[in-house]
């Protein structure tokens, strides 16, 4: 077989730490062919991203080493090589992008220069040269005006921007590998879909092979070949993508997919992985999946698992010990997902936001003139029932978080009104507002941020309840938030631990503790599963969801993850450039989508159930800046159907049924 | 009567230093240590403090740094402990005054003082080197025989000056010893103004904006711009030259860089989350600005504390040695090293007097500085990898 082109064999990377050594590869081997892609999936913490600085050998020094096992590239060894023999590999014969393209180019740099340096080092050629090379590179990945761009500092480009740039760099000496770890993770949707299908196209062009390393399930089914899924250091299953998803094996993988959230699970609760990964120096010598598993057996408490190969299926796991076809166990509780009681949702309206306006002035020199407004949210108008869910979905830059913080009050409004229970929120004085604000509450993305570092958890939580004299004395009040506690699924005994001492999971727990602590109406949940993995994030939901119909809480989910939406909310708000372009029930604006953007949002979220690979249609471009928004309907420069009469003037609603409508010339006559 | 005898009596015992820059100085040493050990006993409490102490602990330069750190503040804390003795009548009885009045001495004497009062009282002629056993100058005698002879007399304690003697024979390790006391108020005193004012003016300007930030900012600008020695000239010819005329112009010329530091934390902070939620929840501004703003400046203001101290410590050094620091008669490294100046210049050369005064303040600030970047470590979020 000398079509294989990198060949991984039993991988061991450890690292020292101050609890003992972590075992965060611990044992693993996949293979892959020339100009083909392999994927490696799995949550935070699992290894994936080790693995792809294994290969590279950039593991931080001295704590992480190498402590067993071989990765051939064509015939050598690169685990025996030299760090002077290393540096003709990197970068020349297997290139790496990484997650965070606003770190990791060189911001003091002109992007002509990051590049030209990649192109001296490993190849003969002179500086003119490798000038003329970068700027067909920055063309071949797609940058307009590449000799303009050339010239231009990473922070005068848009993320999407950045990304090709770091790929034009990894992709300029024509590596026969690229690493990519997580591309689109930091990206929105529609320019994940640009990058995916950008690193595709090149990929043929160069007859290049990829390892992408990534969290996404849906990014695997539209661009992999093989797939290996790993889970605390190992891969647990391993095979080629059509056979994964159609019948993938390890209780693992199955729970994964099925705990995505999705359309056709509303009304449901989420199946979810109960606990989470144990920590890279405690894993167990049997199992690693075992204390999480539905289906765990005497043996796999006492045993590592075998790796079972059937018919090039491999995966890790005793329930298939000797097994020859590949026949899915059952998994306990599948198909008894309870169904969530329908809560009783009254129609009485809770909120209405009217016009609601934000700019920020734009001022300069001395005398700080105001010389331009970002019109962050420029005129949006929606109700939220009691006890409904609304979302709000927009790319990164639309205006939907600060039109969250500005209902809230967070954000000062320059227009509009929101009433509240019928009382007007805008322009009424701080002090007025204090005693409201028990009502409306917000959870927040980060759970890092979220979370003041030098407070116990029982501090945080109480400090609101005394601000709102909620329990008579502290006794009560210490009762009450037990109890709250207990309902967000922690432990009351937790009450005088700080922040640092919680996973992810746990910290947005908190924050949602905190804010149900002062018993409000109405929570504004800012990308509140965002930053979490897919087992972790559909824990969240359903605890979302139970408070919702505990309580008869509303909820205004802002949210870039349309699964999320489809799964949650009662009713959408499609936001573009500060303005609200569709709005609908869920069903309705899925199902019977009006306005080319909400289409191309659609399409370019991968899914799991698609077996045509990467779509043709998708959105061209970046979101234009709020400061200077296009005349006309503010999304024809990227619309596939403008007309003549979208560059002149902003379309106004029309209405499709009672609830759905969209602002677009398409359907005005 | 014996009433008023008693408390007549007990009230000049218990004087500690009556001139006004003394009482100023002693109460910086007790607010300073009272402050510090008010802060270990809060410290103790936090779980990120304790976290840091459990990594600096278990460093060997940072704790033996802390132990010197330590024997200084002893040093200091002796040197303000001062009362006056009986005076004795030239029989060696005490005496009395009219009406059996008990009379005490005009001078008082520090713990310091009595603890090395063999320093104190063996006084020399003039300079004699580290440990010598003789004079360092030679001195003309006449013998019996009328004939003059050039020696170096013996010393009437030979071998007792480790660092030796100065030009009236008094000596040199005692005065460096003095030194510690205005070495560590002008550091701790200095830093004491400067953290409320650097704290509340930054934190104000961070998180209210507006106009309160653009009044705070010029007004920092400003006092920046102008150059600080000429403001602690001015302002100490103006005063009058004294220790804590000092300490009150290096606190007003040194809070800005702290409070431009904070400023900008306090700025990241407004925005972040946690902050947010609490305004959510409609906690009051003052609240926000207690609970959650201060709280995570405390590890800035405690690095920028230990650092500010050893450059305080040397500015009054500096100061001192151009003349316009603490008063003459305040014992202090740079009136040590002003001294020494006109001493280097003799031949052979007198070096002990720099020296000692070198080795003091290098003894002070190397352990400060390094107890400092140790604490800068364990503190700051940043360094830690999550």
């Amino acid at each position: 077989m000398n079509d294989i082109l990198l060949d991984v064999q039993n991988l061991k990377t450890y690292f020292k730490t101050s609890e003992g050594i972590a075992q965060a590869v611990d044992g693993i081997s996949f293979q892959i062919g020339k100009g083909g892609t392999f994927a490696i999936v799995g949550e935070s913490g699992c290894g994936k991203s080790v693995t792809a600085l294994s290969i590279m050998r950039l593991l931080q020094r001295p704590s992480g080493y190498i402590a067993g096992g071989k990765i051939l590239f064509g015939n050598t060894d690169i685990t025996a090589l030299h760090e002077s023999e290393l540096r003709n590999i990197r970068g020349n014969k297997i290139s790496m992008i990484f997650q965070e393209p606003m770190t990791s180019l060189n911001p003091v740099l002109t992007i002509g220069s990051q590049i030209t340096e990649a192109i001296l080092l490993h190849q003969k050629v002179t500086s003119k040269e490798a000038k003329q090379k970068a700027i067909e590179m920055l063309a071949k990945v797609g940058i307009p005006e590449p000799e303009q761009r050339f010239r231009e500092y990473p922070h005068q480009m848009s993320g999407g921007m950045r990304q090709r740039v770091m790929i034009a760099i990894a992709l300029s000496c024509q590596p026969a590998l690229l690493i990519a770890d997580e591309p689109t993770t930091a990206l929105d949707v529609t320019i994940q879909a640009q990058i995916l299908n950008l690193i595709k196209g090149l990929q043929n062009e160069m007859h290049m092979a990829v390892l992408l390393i990534t969290h996404d399930l849906g990014v695997v089914n539209q661009t992999a070949d093989g797939v290996a899924v790993m889970y605390a250091g190992k891969i647990v299953e391993q095979a080629d993508k059509a056979t994964l998803f159609r019948t993938p094996l390890h209780p693992y993988t199955i729970m994964l997919l099925r705990s995505l959230p999705g359309m056709q699970k509303r009304g449901q609760k989420l199946e979810i992985i109960k606990g989470m990964v144990p920590g890279a120096t405690q894993f167990p010598t049997y199992c690693r999946f075992s204390a999480r598993c539905p289906n765990v057996m005497q043996v796999c408490t006492e045993f590592e698992p075998p790796t079972v190969n059937i018919n090039g299926h491999l995966v890790s796991c005793f329930l298939y010990a000797g097994a020859t076809e590949e026949k899915p166990y059952v998994i306990g509780g599948s198909s008894q997902a309870d169904s969530l009681p329908a809560s009783e949702r009254g129609a009485q309206k809770l909120l209405e936001v009217k016009g609601l306006e934000v700019h920020f002035p734009i001022q300069k020199g001395i005398l700080k003139r105001t010389v331009g407004h970002v019109k962050a949210v420029d005129g949006v108008d929606f109700t939220v029932n009691t006890g409904r869910t609304v979302a709000l979905v927009g790319e990164s830059g639309c205006g939907k978080t600060t039109a969250g913080k500005a209902i809230l009050q967070l954000v000062k409004p320059t227009g509009g009104s929101v009433k509240f229970d019928g009382t007007e929120l805008v322009g009424m004085h701080r002090s007025e507002l204090r005693p409201l604000r028990r009502n409306f509450q917000i959870i927040f993305q980060d759970p890092y941020s979220s979370l003041n570092p030098r407070m116990t958890v029982g501090e945080m939580i109480e400090e609101g309840m005394i601000v709102h004299n909620i329990g008579a004395d502290r006794e009560e009040r210490l009762g009450k938030l037990d109890e709250i506690l207990r309902k967000v699924g922690l432990d009351p005994e937790m009450r005088s631990r700080y922040p640092h001492e919680f996973s992810g999971g746990q910290r947005q727990r908190i924050g949602i503790a905190r804010a149900l602590a002062v018993q409000p109406e109405f929570i504004v949940c800012d990308e509140a599963t965002s930053a979490l993995d897919v087992s972790v994030q559909a824990q969240i939901l359903n605890l979302l969801k139970d408070l919702q119909s505990e309580f008869n809480l509303a909820y205004l989910f802002i949210t870039h993850n349309l699964g999320v939406v489809e799964y949650l909310s009662d009713y959408v708000l499609v936001m573009y450039l500060g303005r609200i372009v569709e709005r609908g029930r869920t069903e309705e604006v899925f199902e019977n989508t009006k306005h080319p953007y909400t289409k191309a949002l659609l399409e370019a979220v991968p899914k799991l159930d698609d077996k045509s690979g990467l779509k043709k249609i998708f959105l061209e471009g970046d979101v234009p800046s709020p400061v200077n928004p296009p005349q006309g309907c503010h999304f024809h420069p990227r619309c596939k159907q403008a007309m003549d009469v979208c560059k002149a003037k902003y379309p106004d609603k029309m209405a499709f049924s009672a609830d759905h409508s969209a602002n677009c010339h398409l359907y005005l006559k | 009567m014996l009433l008023n005898y008693y408390m007549n009596g007990f009230m000049q015992t218990i004087n500690i230093h009556l001139d006004a820059y003394c009482v100023a100085g002693n109460c910086a040493v007790f607010l300073l240590i009272l402050l510090i050990i008010r802060f270990i006993q809060s410290a103790a409490h936090r779980e990120h403090y304790r976290m840091a102490w459990r990594q600096l602990k278990v460093k060997v330069l940072p704790m033996i740094s802390m132990v010197i750190l330590c024997i200084y503040v002893l040093l200091a804390l002796m040197d303000s402990i001062a009362w006056h003795d009986r005076a004795l009548n030239p029989d060696g009885s005490p005496s009395v005054n009219v009406g059996n009045y008990p009379v005490f001495d005009t001078n008082s004497l520090t713990l310091l003082d009595r603890a090395f009062s063999s320093l104190r009282k063996n006084n020399e002629k003039t300079f004699s080197a580290p440990f010598a056993g003789e004079q360092f100058t030679m001195e003309t005698i006449v013998k019996a025989n009328g004939a003059k002879q050039r020696i170096t007399p013996k010393l009437k304690y030979p071998g007792a000056h480790w660092l030796g003697t100065d030009k009236v024979g008094s000596d040199v390790l005692f005065a460096a010893l003095k030194g510690v006391r205005t070495a560590l108020i002008v550091g701790g005193l200095t830093t004491l103004i400067v953290i409320p004012f650097a704290i509340f003016f930054g934190v104000m300007a961070g998180f209210f904006g507006k106009w309160i930030d653009d009044i705070i900012q010029y007004s920092y600008t400003t006092l920046a711009s102008i150059p600080n020695v000429l403001l602690i000239v001015s302002f100490m010819l103006l005063m009058d030259k004294g220790l804590f005329q000092l300490c009150i112009i290096l606190g007003v010329t040194n809070w800005t860089g702290l409070c431009r530091f904070l400023r900008g934390e306090t700025l990241k902070l407004r925005e972040l989350d946690y902050v947010q939620a609490a305004e959510a929840l409609g906690v009051s501004r003052l609240k926000i600005i207690y609970r959650h703003i201060v709280p995570n400046l405390m590890h800035i203001v405690l690095i920028a504390c230990v650092l500010r101290f050893s450059a305080m410590v040397l500015t009054e050094a500096v100061l001192s040695y151009i003349g316009i620091g603490v008063g003459s008669n305040t014992g202090s490294w740079g009136t040590m090293i002003n001294a020494a100046r006109l001493d280097l210049t003799r031949e052979p050369v007198v070096w002990w007097n720099l020296l000692a005064a070198f080795v003091f303040m290098i003894g002070l600030i190397l352990p400060a500085n390094i107890f400092g970047d140790a604490l800068r470590d364990a503190l700051d979020p940043k360094l830690k990898t999550r």
